[in-house]
Parts: structure tokens; sequence; C-alpha cells
């Protein structure tokens, strides 16, 4: 007999120090590494990275090269600091990859933006036109943004009492969805067509970004509760199988809530990610092909009859097929968002070598347009790449969580971030019709920033709850006196 | 202007490697279940040898297929309880199905009175019984083993 294992009657969990030490270093009393050196180490990549890029522009648009460059990046280096010891504070275990994604992302954005300021102060100034620079604004924005995630890290010490407030968050969603569509102009005006703002005075919100987490959320809550419905078996069709009629309910209703944002608010982008959120989040709930297939087949009618319907749609699938039919009138933006692209080629015109003026809408919804023509095709490509990194993680997190309502809230918020960014990309880059939409993190725009800070801090909470190591249960110190007992079968009564 | 040009874009490259390099360091400890690196492996096969004490439980069969859970002498408890060691996702087990328990050197599996019952190699458990190394254990539709 080799060497008996010490203390084996009712051994308290400290003598696990008596095994080998081969054998104790895969125990589960070992506590998992943060990894929040890695995330500082990231973050302060990416603040030398958007440092750099800051210099860059100013030397390409030959501006004073001074300090204030250098205390700028020392700033959003201070800022992010500020996110990280929150992240090390109330959610030691998260993922370490995701916040300096986003950190990179915004701090290219705010450069970005900051860069196509001085292209519209060449362009407008001279001609006496009154304009305001954008990046200051939404420098203040990034700062807000932050401190809202910091509170969102604080006050949801648990991502499941989320769960609880399901019907409340859908139905607060909803409100703030269709709001802007039923409200009167003067207070929810119709910019560039679409009837998604609104405005107080000075400064205008976007509710429907909010309107997506909530909805999230309230999906998550409700795919948790009743999800013994959506799995029960209908009829057989084709190898797959079909849900019942009566539990179509919900993807019915989701789809006249797509389609009246299409008709109300003339915003095809939203209608498309809403619709898409709903899919994937009824998919991973289900695990049935059969809903994705009914899905996109009702998605396609409904596209079809508004484009056989609507005006506004038709122009948008004309300016997709042929953008040069009309060029210099309906086309423009697409025509000149092909054009950048194509003047920055593989490498790219360098940073501040562009000219983002001629791109209608730069900093909004055509920023990756400016992107890809300032770095070219390798730069943006590596801007893909990191937003693949923050949606792998956050699945990653979602994978790893043990609850079911993270898992689907997890898996939903990184989808929802991934299909933003392919509608915003494949409009640009004219793969599909361009719907208008921004691009999170990058684009200029207040609720955008606010929002999917927000949805950053969630994901962060749940990979927090997935990689933290698991709290002793309550039954768990009863359990080796429990073992000690002589345990005696007893016949279940028949 | 050139040369900054590619700098910048090798060094937003080196942004994305670096990511991915955390994330692979990452990948073993993000999943929340114990997967030992090969090092690791090594090293406690060398501290097996000539001692067949059971070191872990390894799931064979079933959702968590490969799940490795080491044995540190307290009792696993097995079910859908999420209070469990091991928690089954599965319809034909219990909330709490069977126990493994340590007397002296030996483990001991019983079932807590499950619908669908606990099999130790074809045989239904209906007492505590011994598990030798290697026999499969079958609780709805995952299988498990001792492993040294």
């Amino acid at each position: 007999m080799g060497s008996p294992v010490p203390g084996a009657q009712g051994t308290p969990p400290a003598a696990a120090g008596g095994t080998p030490p081969a054998a104790s270093s895969t125990s589960p009393g070992l506590k998992p590494p943060t990894r929040r050196g890695s995330e500082l180490f990231l973050l302060a990549f990416a603040a030398l990275l958007v440092t750099i890029a800051l210099i860059l522009v100013e030397a390409n648009q030959e501006q004073e090269l001074t300090m204030r460059i250098v205390w700028l990046g020392l700033a959003y280096l201070g800022l992010l600091s500020v996110a990280h010891f929150a992240v090390r504070r109330w959610a030691p275990y998260a993922d370490p990859v995701i916040l300096p994604c986003v950190a990179l992302l915004n701090g290219l954005g705010l450069v970005m933006i900051h860069r196509i300021d001085l292209a519209m102060a060449d362009v407008k100034l001279p001609k006496g036109v009154v304009w305001s620079p954008a990046a200051p604004k939404q420098v203040l924005w990034t700062a807000i943004a932050l401190v809202l995630f910091c509170t969102a890290l604080k006050v949801l010490s648990d991502h499941r009492t989320l769960a609880r407030y399901g019907y409340t968050c859908g139905f607060l969603g909803l409100v703030a969805l269709v709001l802007p569509g039923v409200l009167p102009s003067f207070i929810a005006p119709e910019i560039n067509g679409a009837k998604i703002w609104l405005s107080f005075g000075a400064f205008s919100i976007q509710p429907g970004e909010f309107a997506k987490i909530l909805l999230m959320v309230f999906f998550a809550a409700f795919l948790v509760s009743k999800r013994e419905l959506f799995t029960t078996a209908g009829r057989r069709v084709l190898g797959m199988d079909l849900p019942r009629a009566r539990d179509l309910g919900p993807l019915v209703a989701a789809w006249l809530v797509g389609v009246s944002i299409m008709v109300l608010q003339k915003d095809l982008g939203s209608s498309l990610l809403f619709f898409g959120i709903v899919l994937v989040l009824l998919y991973v709930a289900t695990e049935r092909a059969a809903w994705v297939v009914l899905g996109v087949v009702m998605f396609c009618v409904g596209a079809v009859a508004a484009w056989k319907m609507f005006g506004h749609v038709q122009i948008r699938v004309q300016n997709w097929l042929d953008p040069f039919a009309d060029a210099a009138n309906k086309g423009y933006q697409i025509v000149q968002s092909l054009f950048g692209l194509g003047t920055g080629g593989l490498f790219g015109a360098g940073l501040g070598g562009g000219r983002p003026d001629q791109i209608p809408e730069a900093n909004t919804d055509f920023i990756t347009a400016v992107i890809g023509e300032e770095l070219g095709f390798v730069g943006l490509a590596a801007v893909l790449l990191i937003y693949t990194v923050f949606a792998m993680r956050g699945m990653r997190g979602a994978l790893a969580v043990r609850d079911t309502f993270g898992k689907l809230l997890g898996g939903g918020l990184a989808f929802a971030v991934a299909f933003q960014i392919f509608i915003v990309v494949g409009g640009v880059t004219k793969l599909i019709p361009m719907t208008g939409i921004t691009a999170p993190f990058l684009s200029y725009g207040g609720s955008s920033l606010l929002a999917n800070y927000i949805l950053v801090a969630l994901l962060l909470r749940i990979s927090d709850a997935a990689r933290a190591p698991k709290t002793t249960p309550k039954p768990r110190p009863q359990q080796p006196a429990i073992a000690d007992q002589f345990t005696v079968m007893v016949e279940r009564p028949k | 202007m050139q040369l900054t040009r590619a700098g910048f874009l090798v060094l937003l490259w080196l942004f994305v490697l670096a990511a991915l390099r955390v994330v692979r360091s990452d990948l073993y400890a993000a999943s929340g279940l114990r997967v030992p690196t090969p090092g690791l492996r090594r090293g406690a096969k060398k501290a097996a040898k000539g001692n067949k004490a059971p070191r872990q439980l390894v799931v064979t069969h079933g959702a968590l297929a490969g799940t490795r859970i080491s044995l540190d002498g307290r009792p696993i408890l097995i079910g859908r309880a999420d209070d469990s060691t091991l928690v089954l996702d599965d319809d034909f087990a219990s909330t709490r199905h069977a126990r493994l328990s340590m007397r002296g050197t030996d483990w001991y599996v019983e079932d807590l009175g499950s619908t669908n019952g606990t099999y130790l190699d074809r045989a239904k458990v209906t007492a505590p019984l011994r598990v030798p190394l290697g026999s499969p254990i079958r609780i709805g539709k995952t299988v498990i083993e001792l492993r040294s």
C-alpha cells in the first residue's frame, strides 16, 4: 500500500496541504490569478497608441507640437486607470482584455474625431461658417461615460439581480425605443431622415441606444423563465423541429417592433440590430436552428414588404445596388466612402494624411471609412480584430458563467456589439445597404458612448462572476460531518 | 511620414497580438473548470507512481465530458442542485443524485434516493459501494470514473 492520505476521516479542508505538492497545485483551494496586471499593461499600451496617433495627426496636419499632447495622453491614461482601479476594487476577477480593447477603440475614435474637426475647420472657417469642434464634447462624454461605468460596476454587485427587474426593463426599453417615433417633431426632430433623437435645447439623446441594453435584459430574463415553452417540439419539417404556432408570439412581437421602428422612425439599422439580437437570444436559449430559419424568413418578408411600400427604403436599396447611378446626389455618401477606402488602399494615407472632409457624416456613421482611408486595410482590419477580441471575450465570459441568465445576457451583449459593427462596416463598404447606426466606441455621440460603457460594465460583471473562485456555499462546512455519519438506506415508499 | 505610417500600423497590430497573448494565457483559468496544463499533469503523474489512491474524478461521457475534479478527501455531491460539487444539467439526474465519499483510503459511492438510480459498472447502487479505480459510474446520461 502506498503512502496513505493523511487525516482521511473528517478531514477539515485545511488538511489538503498534507497531500503531495504536485496534487495540491491543482487543488480547488488555489486562488486563480486575477490578471489585473495584464489589464493595466494593456491599458497603458492603449493609451500610448492613442497618444502616438494624436502626435501623428498633429504633425501631419502641421499643427504645433507642444507638451500639451503628452499631457492629453497622460490625462487619458489617468481616466483609464480610474476605470482600472474601479475594476480592481469591484470586479477583481473580470476579464483583463475587454477594458483595454474598449480603451483603444474609444481613444482612436477621439483622435479620429479630432482629426475630422481639423479637416472641417480648414473647410468651414474660411467661409465664415459658425461651427464648433466635436472632439472636446466627445472627451467630456468619455469622462461621463467612465464615471457611469464605475457607478454601474459598484451598484450592480451581482448581475443576477437584473433578472428580477426583467419586465420593468422591458417596459422602459420599449418606451425608450418607440418614444422618438411617436413624439411631435419639436421634441423629436427628424435628422437626416431618421427620427431617433430626443432633443432638449442644447443637447440631444438617442434613447434607442439604452433601449438596446434594457430590452436585452428583458429578453434574457424572459427566456430564462419561459425556456421550456420554446423547446416544446411542434411539427417536424425538413429535419427541423418547427415550434408550435402559439409559441411564436414573442418572435412575432419582436418582428412587429422591428417593423414599427422601420416605419415610424425610418431607422433601418436599429430595426435590423434589434431583430438580430432577439433571434440570437432565442437561438442561444433553445439551441434550435428552426428559430433562426423562421426569423430570417420573417425578416426577409418584412424587408421586401418595406422595400415595396416605403420610398426611403427604396432609395437605400438603390444606393446599395448602384451608388454611382446618382453619385452626386442620392448615392453621394456611399460613393464618397468608397472613394475614401479606395484612397486608403492597403496601408492607408497615414494619420492626418487623408481627406475626411470629403466624406459626409464622417465622425458618426462613416467613421470606419475615415479610418480605412487613413490607416488602410491593414489598420481597419486591426480595428475590426479588436472588436472581435472584445466580442470573443464577452462570449467566453458568457460560456463560463454558471447561471443561465448571465449566459444569455452576456452572449447577447457581446453579440450586439459584433453585429452592430458588422452593420456599420457592411454599410460603409457596400456589402449591405447603408443603414446609419453608430460604430460602438468609435463614433461621435454621447448616448452611444454612455450606453456602450454600461454594456461593458455588464460584461465585466458577468466575466467576473465566471472567473471568481466559488465562494463556499452554505452547506459546505457541514459536509465533512455528514460524511462521517453511517448512511442507512431507506426504502422509498412505492 | 512613411516610417511613422508603417510604425503606427505595426504598433496597432502589436496591441492585437498582446491582447491575444493575454487571452491565450488566460484560456485555462477563464473556464472555471480546472484543466491542468501539460506541465502540471506531468508532475502529477510522477507523484502518482507507486501510489494507487484515486486523485481525480473524470467525467468520461455526457455534457460535461472532460471535466476533472481533483479529490482532496472531501465528499463529492453530484446532482442538479447548484451547490453540488459536480453540477449536472441533465434531465435524467435528480437534484441530489449521488455522493462519493472517502473512508480510509477508499472512495464509496452512494445513491441519494435518485429517481433514475446510480449504476456502478452496470450494478445498481443500493447501498454504499466501494469504487475501484477506472470503473464507470453512470448517473443519468453522465458517466464518471476515478483515476489516480
